[in-house]
């Protein structure tokens, strides 16, 4: 999926889609939107009917520069349009794809005792539907009765079929989901047009994007900036009058344009945009873009320890003889045991036994039959050609089957077991024949660099809380080893909703993430709350993020992507102001020039004339968008630092670098124009 | 010498600024403290009188109601007053009752802290109204400015719906802060030879027989609280220039630092709300190191002398002295001039209109800005404003929305802070370029070319940064510039205070977010250069084109 959906920045199609709507969105009503670039849009109005009409304008002499100016303006909003039409474009193409699954389905819905085939639109919620294999799920819902193979791949992109069954956490399906094996019944959960791809759609297509609360005060922040130029430039015209300087409107609209924020006023939907999608396309569905920005502020994270944070299946970390057997013949008889075994568990012992170096008869156990580990038995093992029987498995089955075949418990069995429990292990007795000769450590194995994400996001300032239901004595010992900040040891569900609580009492913001129904309150309660796409619908319900992977441990992306965000957008607000700077440098000289010759010194870039002057800023001021489209597609880059250092760095960046690159830029592009002017 | 002067001078500030301002917190924490015996034998009456028993806090919304209302009705019984003199006690010199214009620009200017002077203190005032009106004034509008930069600072630094309570704070910026360093200032000024007297206009016999008015009053008093309060309306029409007003050099120094000290103390008020010493040396600095910048423009500009003048080979070897007290000299004429106009005060010593083109464009930035220290609580509160704004732009850089002590800045709080942002430069370059339209503005301007622009635009941007000092030269006593400067002066004072107010109010209700190590940092040396930033780049450039056309293009041509 990640691949299917990442396409290139600019691929041909989405280029030619951009293109057209960016000259559709030069519709004045549309424009309005955007103030900044409406204000810019009406300035080229206005030079336009100077072009046009330049004897009503008396402008008859300044028609080519005046035509220069429409064009360099026009431009300036196209750009703009461009940028935010290709953030929607993507959106758009990833929309386009999921509507194919939409195509009608026809459904088996159940009525009284008969069936009846109707099409998905008419099912509304609460209807029961019969779905067989081979056959498309007709709208989300749960199942009821029955077990079957999901092919989810239309969502997820994951290839791999998974399992639904009535009852537990993983009833929920999707529709537009394809049944690969058997037969459920299922109860609709959703209307049409409110199902989970329909949301899906209008969320990537940004249909229903609203402005997040950040983006409308930096748009109030915009637009009082635009305001006071208004006033700057209006004003200016009667001021200079006085002192006999006739200022041409073309002039002062070029002014005006290079001085309100032109830049980030073109890019900031479309950073919005393209963050939301730099989401999608991690697989996360982000239900708005407040949702993203929230994952940038968080302060603290609620990580549920088994899947998240460790692998959930256990793995061997140690073998402890007992009843006098050496570790060698221990450890032989638990690989022999574990010869056949595919369960990682099994591979972790044999794993281990070759990490320590101890070697053993391998041909002990060939030919032998594998029994198969049971629900009922608790055991797996190996019935050896000699006739020896090896049996692996809990400490009590072991026991019993030992005490079966007549044999003795080793008087340390009982203490070893308790100390790997007590540590927070699982212990597996090992048998051969009547004799047990020692026990598994079996331990939950935190994932490999999770010690060093936890130890980046406490440099962003992010605090960790680990969630298990283990004792206190073995979440202490996970906490400690993958160096989370805080744990909470037999956890309920109301526990989370507690922690979240208080946490949120000091101020802070707190993501969490969740699958099952019982989750699905602290979900809602957290300010970003990541539900699993496997879970049921409470809990994606509940949520403001969707994983379709249902990787619990994203939210640790998720929140980088949403920093992301937030620097992108300062970024290149500060990029914007920081260029009026060189825009006042070579405007106003240009502009009294003539009246004030004198006025040339402070023409500190040396423009050629005041003419070339005033079109390499408007130039500048023009191109600079559509050039930093793709940092605003992409985003700054990011590494996770402590704010100051971040701070400093994005400063020398975009700060210092919005100072120089535009005195760099209209120099050269002066360069150009003034062969012409 | 001169460089020695000045250096003493800014010394001299910063060892006063630091204590004065923990001062000052103490008088507006309200927290109970030694300073309550001494003063608690005053406040009591007054507040048993005003009947304020409770003194519990208010909202933004009451606060701002309650300072307006009060503020009102002091412009009612002051126009009244200035309206009726002639027939008031106290006007040994037969002074008229002053014309309709005139009184509404001097009621609001000395409200609103302003103090332009359209009409000449000697011969337009009785002795009454300079005490009952404008001494009156200078003390209340002071202490309305200092009591909403306490609400502000609470607001912003405190949790809760409350901002504490107007009438407490007015009381107290009185009997704490004012009343105790006026008379103080006064005493030490009559001692060095400032008149203080009721006695009419003496008539003196000169050396050649003729006979000559010599105006007299109380005028230490005036002046102590006209530089306290950072005021600035002088008892005689040529303000602190005048050998009365301002006798020698170490009354200069005095005034200087009367003016100076407690705008300059603000952000250590602030720093100790906020907890934080180090928040107060951010925006200290900030000031601090625009005013020097601002000084160095002024003093050297004035110090190389007029290149006209020079020209046709007039010793410049002193500066260019026209228009400044050989008394003071070019140090303590372009110290007062940076400072009056840093601190809002608007007091002179020298003629604004004759400072060398570049010296006169130091006065203008810094009344555009009204940062650098700026005055009674006003400055801080700007400055403040600035800091948000630099949070919120710069914010955002280090992966976080913005936040400012910990209080997230939502839309809500720019709404509020563009209106405070969109009004300054408005009610200067709006009436600034129908002055250009109008017949009756073109009619006062004495300069032509681009001196007269700098003019007409220092007159309204004194006006609107209610600093209240004049360029002079401009006929401004005309219902054209009684009523424009009026409305600027009105719009300029309560638009951004009222905004202001809100935006604290704003953020008191808010939930506060904690400090980590991803938090933005406001209290480092980065954060100052990120302010002083923000203040160029926001408040200074949008006046780059109009000043191109004013004092910069003067002075390219003379230079």
């Amino acid at each position: 999926m990640n691949n299917k959906r990442s396409k290139s920045l600019f691929s041909g199609t989405l280029v030619a889609q951009a293109l057209k709507a960016s000259i559709i969105k030069l519709n004045p009503a549309v424009m309005i939107k955007n103030p900044v670039m409406f204000v810019v849009e009406l300035g080229a109005a206005i030079v336009l009917l100077m072009t046009v009409f330049p004897g009503y304008f008396n402008a008859e002499e300044t028609v080519g520069f005046n035509l220069a100016v429409f064009f360099i303006l026009l431009f300036t909003v196209l750009f703009a349009n461009f940028a935010e039409a290709l953030a929607e474009g993507r959106g758009k193409a990833q929309a386009d794809t999921l509507k194919r699954t939409k195509e009608e389905i026809t459904a088996n819905k159940i009525i009284g005792s008969s069936v009846k085939t109707v099409a998905s639109s008419e099912l509304r919620k609460g209807d029961v539907v019969v779905v067989s294999q081979g056959e498309m799920i007709p709208g989300d819902g749960e199942v009821i009765d029955g077990l079957a193979s999901v092919d989810e791949s239309a969502i997820t992109g994951e290839s791999a079929p998974v399992i639904k069954e009535a009852g537990g956490d993983f009833n929920s399906v999707t529709g537009g989901t394809r049944v690969i094996s058997d037969s459920i019944k299922v109860r609709i959960t959703s209307d049409p047009g409110e199902t989970f791809i329909d949301r899906m759609i209008a969320l990537v297509e940004g249909a229903r994007r609203q402005k997040t609360p950040n983006e409308i005060a930096l748009n109030t922040l915009l637009i009082s900036l635009t305001i006071i130029f208004l006033i700057v430039v209006v004003t200016l015209r009667p001021i200079a009058a006085y002192v006999g300087i006739e200022l041409e409107v073309p002039v002062l609209i070029a002014l005006l344009v290079c001085l309100i924020p032109t830049t980030i006023g073109g890019l900031l939907s479309a950073i919005g945009i393209a963050g939301m999608d730099r989401v999608t396309q991690f697989n996360v569905l982000a239900m708005s873009g407040k949702a993203v920005e929230a994952a940038g502020d968080i302060n603290t994270m609620i990580l549920d320890k088994t899947g998240t944070i460790t692998y959930g299946n256990r793995m061997a970390s140690d073998i402890v003889p007992v009843g006098g057997a050496s570790l060698e013949e221990t450890a032989a008889w638990a690989a022999i045991s574990s010869l056949q075994d595919e369960t990682p568990e099994g591979r972790s012992v044999v794993e281990w036994i070759k990490q320590n170096g101890i070697s053993y008869d391998l041909s002990i156990g060939e030919d032998g039959s594998f029994v198969e580990f049971k629900a009922e038995t608790r055991m797996s093992g190996i019935d050896l050609r000699d006739g020896r029987k090896v049996r692996k498995g809990a400490v009590d089955s072991v026991r019993k089957w030992v005490l079966a075949q007549g044999g003795a418990i080793p008087h340390d069995l009982e203490r070893q077991a308790n100390r790997i429990a007590s540590d927070g292990g699982t212990p597996l007795a090992v048998a051969a024949d009547n004799r047990i000769v020692g026990v598994i450590y079996l331990k939950d194995t935190v994932k490999p660099g999770m010690r060093e994400r936890f130890s980046l996001l406490r440099e962003m300032g992010i605090k960790t809380i680990m969630c298990t239901g283990d004792n206190p004595l073995t979440a202490a010992t996970i906490a400690r080893e993958a160096g989370v900040d805080g744990f909470i040891a037999e956890s309920k569900p109301e526990d989370k909703i507690a922690v979240i609580r208080r946490e949120q009492a000091e101020g802070k913001l707190v993501a969490m993430t969740g699958d099952g129904t019982n989750d699905a309150p602290a979900l809602a309660q957290a300010d970003v709350g990541l539900a699993m796409n496997s879970g049921t619908t409470a809990a994606k319900e509940a949520a403001n993020m969707v994983d379709l992977d249902s990787d619990p441990s994203k939210i640790i992306e998720v929140v980088a992507i949403g920093k992301q965000l937030l620097m992108t957008r300062g970024a290149l607000t500060t990029f914007s102001i920081a260029n009026d700077i060189a825009k006042y440098f070579a405007i106003i000289p240009a502009m009294f020039m003539l009246a004030i010759p004198e006025m040339e010194a402070l023409n500190i870039m040396s423009l050629g004339s005041p003419l070339s002057a005033v079109l390499s800023a408007l130039i500048f001021n023009a191109i600079i968008i559509p050039m930093l489209i793709p940092l605003a597609m992409k985003g700054v880059a990011y590494r996770p630092m402590n704010a100051s250092r971040l701070l400093s760095r994005n400063l020398i960046i975009y700060g210092l670098g919005g100072v120089i690159a535009p005195f760099i830029g209209i120099k050269l592009i002066d360069l150009i124009v003034h062969v012409w002017i | 010498m001169d460089i020695l002067q000045i250096v003493i001078v800014i010394g001299l500030l910063v060892l006063i600024a630091r204590p004065l301002g923990h001062y000052m917190h103490r008088v507006f924490s309200n927290e109970p403290s030694r300073t309550d015996r001494l003063f608690g034998w005053c406040e009591k009456p007054i507040f048993a009188l005003i009947g304020l028993k409770q003194r519990t806090g208010m909202s933004w919304k009451r606060y701002a109601c309650s300072f307006l209302v009060t503020n009102f009705v002091l412009v009612a019984l002051g126009y009244i007053l200035l309206r009726l003199q002639s027939g008031l006690p106290l006007n040994p010199n037969g002074i008229p009752n002053m014309e309709t214009t005139l009184a509404l620009n001097t009621i609001i200017s000395f409200m609103t802290n302003t103090n332009l002077q359209h009409y000449s203190g000697e011969s337009g005032l009785t002795y009454f109204t300079q005490m009952a009106v404008i001494t009156m004034m200078m003390f209340t509008s002071a202490a309305s400015g200092f009591s909403v930069a306490a609400a502000f600072v609470r607001g912003i630094t405190s949790k809760g719906n409350t901002l504490g309570n107007f009438f407490e704070d007015f009381v107290k910026a009185h009997t704490r802060i004012f009343l105790p360093l006026a008379t103080i200032v006064t005493l030490v000024l009559v001692a060095l030879q400032v008149p203080q007297t009721l006695d009419p206009t003496l008539t003196v016999t000169t050396l050649q027989g003729a006979t000559q008015q010599i105006a007299i009053g109380p005028v230490a008093s005036l002046e102590s609280i006209k530089h306290l309060g950072t005021n600035g309306g002088g008892f005689f029409g040529v303000n602190s220039a005048h050998p009365f007003e301002n006798p020698n050099a170490m009354t200069n120094i005095i005034q200087i630092l009367s003016m100076w000290s407690l705008p300059a103390a603000l952000p250590f008020m602030y720093g100790r709300f906020a907890k934080s010493g180090k928040q107060a040396w951010v925006i200290f600095s900030a000031m601090m190191l625009l005013f020097l910048v601002f000084l160095t423009v002024a003093y050297t500009a004035e110090r190389s002398g007029n290149p006209l003048l020079n020209d046709i080979g007039i010793d410049a070897s002193q500066g260019s002295m026209e228009g400044k007290e050989v008394r003071f000299g070019i140090a303590g004429s372009a110290l007062f001039t940076t400072v009056t106009t840093a601190a809002t005060t608007g007091s002179v010593n020298n003629m604004h209109d004759t400072l060398t083109p570049l010296g006169g464009m130091v006065p203008l930035v810094e009344m555009m800005l009204n940062v650098v220290f700026g005055g009674k609580g006003v400055g801080l509160m700007n400055m403040l404003i600035y800091a948000i704004l630099a949070v919120f732009i710069c914010g955002l850089m280090v992966g976080r929305t913005p936040e400012f002590l910990g209080r997230k800045i939502e839309p809500r709080e720019m709404k509020l802070i563009a209106i405070a942002i969109l009004a300054h430069p408005f009610i200067i370059l709006a009436p600034t370029a129908l002055t250009f339209v109008s017949d009756l503005g073109m009619g006062s301007i004495s300069n032509s070319g681009f001196h007269g622009i700098t003019q007409v635009l220092y007159e309204y941007v004194s006006a609107a940064a209610n600093n209240g000092s004049g360029f002079e030269g401009l006929a401004d006593n005309t219902p054209f510039w009684n009523i424009s400067t009026g409305l600027v002066m009105f719009f300029g004072r309560y638009i951004s205070i009222i905004a202001m107010l809100a935006v604290a109010g704003s953020l008191a209700r808010k939930q506060w977010v904690p400090e980590t190590i991803g938090t933005f940092r406001t209290d480092n040396a980065l954060f100052t250069f990120l302010l002083i930033g923000t203040v160029v780049l926001i408040g200074a450039l949008t006046f780059l084109p109009v000043l191109a056309l004013g004092p910069i293009a003067e002075y390219l041509t003379i230079r």
